[in-house]
């Protein structure tokens, strides 16, 4: 299993010189596994996405976790989108009084969009998801509601060999140092559960959470915690904070590297890199 | 064991930032979690107790009515919301950790989350004589 990181900036993207290290793009990641291909979320990591090349098919899936912005603006420009003849599928939350449609539909259509979704000459179908398990070519993919404002997906996805399990957005306890000591009071747990490959929420330093309480992320800590306690095998630290010039994101790293004992291996994201798991 | 239901975590996040009593249960009614006001109904620390079966907990803390008369579990706002799945609302007596008669009301709201499962129940006290 291979995972592609199109797109690792929190919030919005920047094309800053000073956010080159990590890379501009909103989420969007993709996991291959031989001839199997998923893509999860829709930032404007997609538009890196070569669908001509990789996705020759009709039929294209998108997965997403939720629908703040910076996790669905690449929908707007995204190619099979305006192919004719394309069929792509967008797989979302529900649990909310408005179909998914209707909540993407807000977005991509006029004022905001020249197009609404229901002229898009792609043939588009939108499928609500809940907390369920499902089978998506040769993955077992596993979906839990977490710990983020608004309905929110994380994702558990599994070959025959290997898990990654992807939580871009989460806050799984508010206001608090450390989690329950309780497993079963942590969101996002069993999504988490021995996971070879965790990709999470890391936007804040240490110093900066107590200020950004129920915005809904991590701070790097928090992301470590929730790895060990999960006892996920590596840990890629996702969302960087745009506000950030990415020397001071490597600082925080570093510097809460020297503080912590961690002996699972970590790293911060970066766009455009291609993780083996 | 599972993890909880994410409208379960985020119930016992609110509780333990509340300053009155509040108790979390599953649909069966055992007792998943109480906050550090509750401990003072209870008259245990939720740290020693851990979960507990709806048996263990109950009727500790004596519900009865103005005259004294044992209120039976069904008419327990808590007990009301876990068999119909809707808010249930009371004002009756405990007695507190010295054993005095205390007037309280409770509201038991349904737990249903996302997915339109009913994950349990939150009841919350409210000690009448403490205006709090």
């Amino acid at each position: 299993m291979r995972v592609r990181l199109h797109g690792t900036r929190g919030a919005y993207p920047t094309s800053s010189v000073e956010n080159q290290t990590y890379g501009g793009n909103t989420p969007c990641i993709e996991v291959i596994d031989g001839s199997q291909r998923m893509i999860l979320d829709a930032g404007t990591g997609i538009l890196e996405i070569d669908f001509n090349r990789d996705y020759p098919e009709k039929r294209i899936d998108i997965f997403l976790t939720h629908l703040h912005m910076d996790h669905i603006q690449g929908l707007a420009f995204c190619k099979p989108l305006f192919t004719p003849g394309k069929e792509v599928h967008i797989w979302g939350p529900g649990g909310s009084s408005e179909p998914l449609i209707h909540r993407l539909n807000r977005f991509l259509s006029p004022p905001l969009f020249p197009i609404p979704l229901r002229d898009v000459p792609s043939n588009l179908k939108v499928h609500e998801l809940s907390e369920e398990s499902f089978t998506f070519g040769d993955f077992k993919v596993t979906t839990e509601f977490i710990s983020h404002p608004g309905p929110t997906l994380g994702y558990r996805v599994q070959s025959a060999s290997k898990t990654l399990t992807y939580i871009p957005d989460h806050e799984p306890i508010i206001g608090k140092e450390h989690l329950y000591t309780a497993d079963e009071w942590i969101s996002g747990y069993d999504l988490a559960l021995h996971a070879d490959l965790l990709i999470h929420d890391s936007q804040y330093s240490k110093e900066e959470y107590p200020n950004k309480i129920g915005w809904g992320h991590s701070s790097l800590e928090m992301a470590a915690e929730f790895c060990s306690r999960t006892q996920a095998k590596r840990l890629i630290l996702f969302h960087h904070d745009p506000a950030h010039p990415d020397t001071v994101r490597t600082q925080m790293f570093e510097d809460f590297k020297r503080g912590s004992s961690y002996s699972f291996p970590m790293e911060l994201a970066v766009q455009g890199r291609e993780i083996e798991i | 064991m599972p993890s909880h239901a994410i409208e379960l975590i985020l119930s016992r996040q609110l509780a333990d930032c509340l300053s009155v009593p509040v108790f979390i249960v599953d649909p069966l009614g055992n007792l998943l979690f109480y906050n550090t006001p509750a401990e003072g109904v209870l008259g245990q620390k939720f740290e020693d107790t851990g979960p507990m079966p709806v048996g263990d907990w109950g009727t500790s803390f004596h519900p009865h009515d103005e005259e004294g008369n044992p209120i039976t579990p069904d008419g327990l706002p808590l007990v009301q919301t876990l068999q119909s799945q809707l808010p249930a609302h009371r004002t009756f007596w405990i007695n507190n950790l010295e054993q005095k008669s205390t007037r309280i009301s409770v509201t038991s709201i349904p737990i249903i989350g996302r997915s339109n499962d009913f994950s349990g129940a939150m009841a919350i006290f409210w000690d009448n004589e403490l205006h709090l």
